[in-house]
């Protein structure tokens, strides 16, 4: 029984514009103790998921689908059910921990206030135990420091902040939008180390967003990667990187630098620019940046699925799978 | 650490008094000075020795720097003078007659309007974009259009003398020849605030910070009060000072409309009648009132937002 | 790339400008467009072009002259028959060409008053801004004693020490009111001075007082004019506090201050003399806000208050 199940979920925006589809139907599920990542470019659509998932969306954008959180739908709940969920079951971080933690109020008072409303600690023992948190996540000399107030602590460190904030109700899910995009790469080196960490030592499922999709090899079981709103390609991470599929990911594989394969050629980039969502290309969401285009790219790919829970949305034949019927639930095939 | 920070600031801010209250000083001394016309003219006339007299008591025949060093002295040990006009009376005891009645006016005028001002403000920001929010602006937009001296004789005329629930002015330190002065002076700050308020509240309302206690699980009602009141009001604690400005340029217009007793009357007979140390004592004794009460609101805010004391420290 | 426009680059400064036209340009035609859609601006513009019209053109299409006394219709109501639309007041002078004639001076000290807060205001923040520094420091200090002043204090000094001439009032209301501007005009004028466009223009040589004149000042213009509708009501509003307190525009010219605290002394027997020309200020000062706040807007969407 999945952790989490979301299904059919859609997510646009009201902008004076006009009406713009940032998710178009994504499926897909959570396992527990399972670190899932979600890879794409800006715009992709992978961040506005989770949001709609977690209630968060901004007051111009709206939801459909279903989220089961424990088989309950979580895009149905009235807003004190879901805060029951929030923060207590379902852990979210973001990107920017510059603006993310509230500089008027101290780590102190932004940390117990978690434990105290949803476990009922009294204030001591929440101070204890956000103490003991931030020491796990290496801050140095908790108790001084809890004091303190955001302006005080460098970017990495409040990122470790936030990291612990989520933890200190154990939740079950962690969701972590682009942890360390705003981080310089020695500080996302420790954020990945402390990930692997409570991979280690938690059972507790982790959702993973992000653009890089080198910076979650080592870290994920299974890699989703999305691209203008819809799933593209999915399979366990081993898979993604020795196995890609859809030209899309192979495209993203190619253009990280390796050190092991010194060349003297260019980097190799996906040639082209992330679609307009308000002006998109009819068939292949792709069709215009792939090498390997085709006449029937002007058609809807089909989904080809596989046994193991492969998938790839395109015309290019995905060994081992099939393709799913028009109409049934890519979920069925997980 | 944080306590050194808001000492700093707080040393600062109060050096830079000086040189404001030295040019407020200045100017008025030598503005009077230079009007056509002395404390004497409107008399009856004076034979010249009488004239030579009282000038001479009155220092105004000696060189007009040498008048000006003189009363920086005495403002500097807290004597305004006496008043050319009342002859009875020294300006002190003008202001500590007139003062009361102003501050009490003005004092409760900001009170009522930091209260309702933010209160408004706030629904009006957790109700974005719905008939409450449009109407409050729009309330709040006649409120900083309307003059204050045509509020007061409708408010006169409606509650006053056509209702009849409140006297029409006069003062007598009843509660109900308060209401109205009060209300009157309030009403331009009341809606400022409650604009500014609302700007700030919405701001905040979509900074990260807020999204993430929201991803905390925290009730709506925790998330405002804890986490974005303080950032919100923010704005308002700076705008403190202003008002008080305001509030005093005001009172002039509600004292004469009200025919209440305060220190804007006395400034306004005073500038009319050439009284010269009338004027420059409530023009520097507003000055001192509106710089101290401006580095009040400097220490709390830099109390109210560690960041500034922070900067300090830098 | 802008595929809008070829950009030669044999002259990266020739550059540099079309660049800044074409995105100059669109900006205010954006603005524009986003000016048209707030309602509230719109109907407020449309007012103050009637009122603008009304008080203009009306005094010279009415019967009467605003110092003609009427003895037969002393404090008369506002009727159809007598002609008197609006009323007249104690002496029987016509109230409707009182108050638009009132409106013209109110609405001239308005403009002029804020042309003159203008000079003072952009020059003082663009030298300011420009030169950075020390000289900036030192400018804005002494913005800063100056905003500390109970300015209404000062220009009732003014009007009593000079006397109530009209082009004093002008001044006076100006000279005391540049302060806002000058400070947003030196906030703009530091980020602009940043901008590729004049590091572009300096590095062809071009000297400082050009640079201010031809590239920093246009680009103030959005911003300037956003506090210039937003000043005028506010210096309307202090000459009619001015004219109220006996100290504005001398008889026989009358503003619609002047005319409210003639009116507020009839108050409970002629209510008409107050209630004209107080709706007419009032009107005009709401509409100019709404204006000025759909400008500020219009031109930076986040810059709401």
């Amino acid at each position: 029984m999945p952790l989490l199940k979301v299904s059919s979920l859609e997510v646009q925006f009201d902008t004076p514009e006009g009406v713009v589809k940032a998710v178009n139907g994504m499926d897909f599920q959570l396992n527990e103790s399972e670190t899932l990542a979600i890879v794409g470019e800006s715009g992709s659509g992978k961040s506005q998921l989770v949001m709609a998932i977690m209630g968060l969306l901004a007051e111009n954008g709206s939801a459909s689908g279903r989220a089961e959180f424990h088989g309950r739908d979580l895009m149905q709940m009235a807003p004190k059910e879901l805060n029951a969920i929030r923060g207590r079951h379902i852990a979210m971080i973001f990107q920017d921990p510059m603006t993310s933690l509230n500089p008027f109020l101290t780590i102190e008072k932004q940390m117990i206030e978690v434990v105290m409303h949803h476990q009922g600690l009294s204030r001591d023992e929440a101070r204890a135990h956000a103490v003991e948190m931030l020491r796990a996540v290496r801050i140095p000399d908790p108790e001084e420091r809890i004091r303190q107030y955001p302006h005080e602590y460098s970017g990495g460190m409040r990122q470790r902040v936030m990291i612990a904030m989520g933890l200190l109700c154990e939740p079950e899910v962690l969701i972590a939008d682009e942890p360390s995009t705003a981080l310089d790469v020695t500080i996302q080196a420790q954020i990945t180390d402390l990930v692997s960490e409570l991979r280690k030592q938690t059972r507790m499922a982790i959702i993973l967003i992000t653009h890089d999709l080198a910076a979650v090899a080592e870290i994920s079981d299974r890699i989703i990667v999305m691209y203008a709103g819809e799933l593209v390609e999915t399979g366990s991470a081993e898979d993604i990187f020795y196995r890609p599929q859809h030209p899309y990911t192979r495209g993203l594989l190619a253009s990280v630098p390796r050190l092991d394969r010194v060349s003297d050629d260019e980097l190799q980039a996906i040639p082209g620019n992330p679609p307009n969502l308000q002006d998109l290309p009819t068939g292949c969401r792709f069709r215009d940046r792939c090498s390997q285009a085709m006449d029937e790219c002007l058609q809807r790919p089909p989904l080809w699925v596989s046994e193991d829970g492969r998938m790839s949305r395109c015309f290019l034949p995905m060994e081992g799978g099939r393709i799913a019927n028009a109409g049934a639930s890519e979920g069925d095939a997980e | 650490m944080n306590q050194e920070g808001i000492l700093r600031h707080a040393a600062t801010r109060f050096l830079g008094l000086i040189p404001t209250l030295l040019v407020l000083i200045t100017i008025a001394f030598f503005l009077i000075r230079v009007a056509p016309g002395g404390p004497f003219d409107s008399e009856k006339v004076l034979p010249p020795e009488i004239r030579t007299n009282l000038d001479a008591k009155y220092h105004l025949d000696e060189p007009l720097l040498m008048q000006y060093f003189r009363y920086l002295g005495q403002i500097v040990s807290g004597d305004f003078g006496p008043s050319f006009q009342y002859k009875d009376w020294s300006v002190n005891e003008l202001i500590r007659r007139g003062f009361p009645v102003s501050g009490t006016i003005g004092g409760l005028a900001m009170l009522l309007a930091f209260v309702i001002g933010t209160l408004t403000g706030i629904a009006a920001a957790l109700r974005q974009n719905t008939m409450l929010d449009y109407g409050v602006m729009g309330v709040a937009m006649l409120g900083i259009s309307i003059p204050t001296f045509v509020v007061a004789p409708l408010l006169i005329l409606g509650v006053g003398v056509y209702a009849g629930w409140l006297p029409a002015g006069g003062w007598d330190w009843s509660w109900q020849r308060m209401v109205l002065p009060v209300v009157t002076l309030a009403l331009p700050v009341i809606a400022y605030i409650a604009r500014l308020t609302r700007g700030s509240m919405i701001e905040v309302l979509h900074s990260n910070y807020i999204r993430t206690a929201r991803a905390k699980g925290l009730p709506e009602y925790l998330v405002i009060w804890r986490h974005a009141f303080k950032p919100a009001i923010l704005p308002v604690i700076s705008y403190m000072g202003p008002a008080t400005a305001a509030l005093i340029t005001g009172s002039v217009v509600i004292e004469r409309i009200y025919s209440i007793p305060g220190l804007g009357s006395y400034f306004v007979q005073g500038a009319l009648n050439r009284d010269y140390t009338l004027v420059m004592g409530v023009v520097v004794f507003y000055g001192v009132v509106i710089t101290v009460l401006n580095f009040i609101v400097d220490l709390l805010y830099a109390w109210l937002n560690p960041r500034i004391r922070y900067d300090e420290l830098q | 790339m802008n595929d809008k426009a070829t950009l030669s680059v044999d002259d990266p400064f020739a550059a540099a400008m079309a660049a800044e036209d074409i995105r100059g340009r669109s900006l205010w035609v954006d603005a524009w467009h986003r000016l048209l859609k707030n309602r509230a601006a719109v109907v407020s513009g449309v007012i103050m072009m009637v009122l603008l019209l009304l008080v203009v053109f009306g005094p010279m299409v009415l019967p009467w002259e605003a110092d003609f006394t009427d003895w037969d219709h002393t404090s008369s109501p506002p009727s159809l028959e007598t002609r008197h639309w609006f009323g007249t007041d104690a002496v029987g002078r016509d109230i409707l060409v009182r108050t638009l004639e009132g409106g013209r001076i109110s609405l001239l000290v308005g403009l002029v008053a804020t042309l003159v807060s203008l000079a003072i205001g952009v020059t003082y923040g663009a030298v300011a801004g420009y030169y950075g520094g020390m000289t900036d420091r030192v400018m804005m200090r002494v913005v800063d004693i100056i905003y500390a002043l109970p300015f209404m204090f000062f220009v009732i000094l003014l009007m009593v020490v000079f006397g109530r001439h009209i082009v004093l009032i002008f001044v006076a209301i100006g000279a005391v009111n540049w302060l806002d501007m000058a400070r947003i005009v030196r906030g703009q004028t530091l980020s602009l001075k940043n901008m590729e466009f004049v590091e572009a223009a300096r590095a062809c040589g071009v000297g400082h007082n050009a640079i201010i004149r031809r590239h920093i000042v246009p680009n103030l213009l959005g911003v300037v004019i956003v506090y210039v509708t937003l000043t005028i009501p506010q210096v309307i509003l202090v000459e009619s506090f001015l004219s109220f307190l006996g100290l504005g525009v001398q008889e026989p010219m009358s503003s619609w201050g002047a005319l409210v605290n003639d009116g507020a002394q009839d108050m409970e027997s002629a209510p008409w003399t107050l209630v004209f020309p107080a709706v007419f200020l009032t009107v005009t000062l709401y509409c100019f806000n709404y204006i000025g706040d759909g400008m500020r807007d219009a031109l930076d969407p986040k810059d709401r208050v």
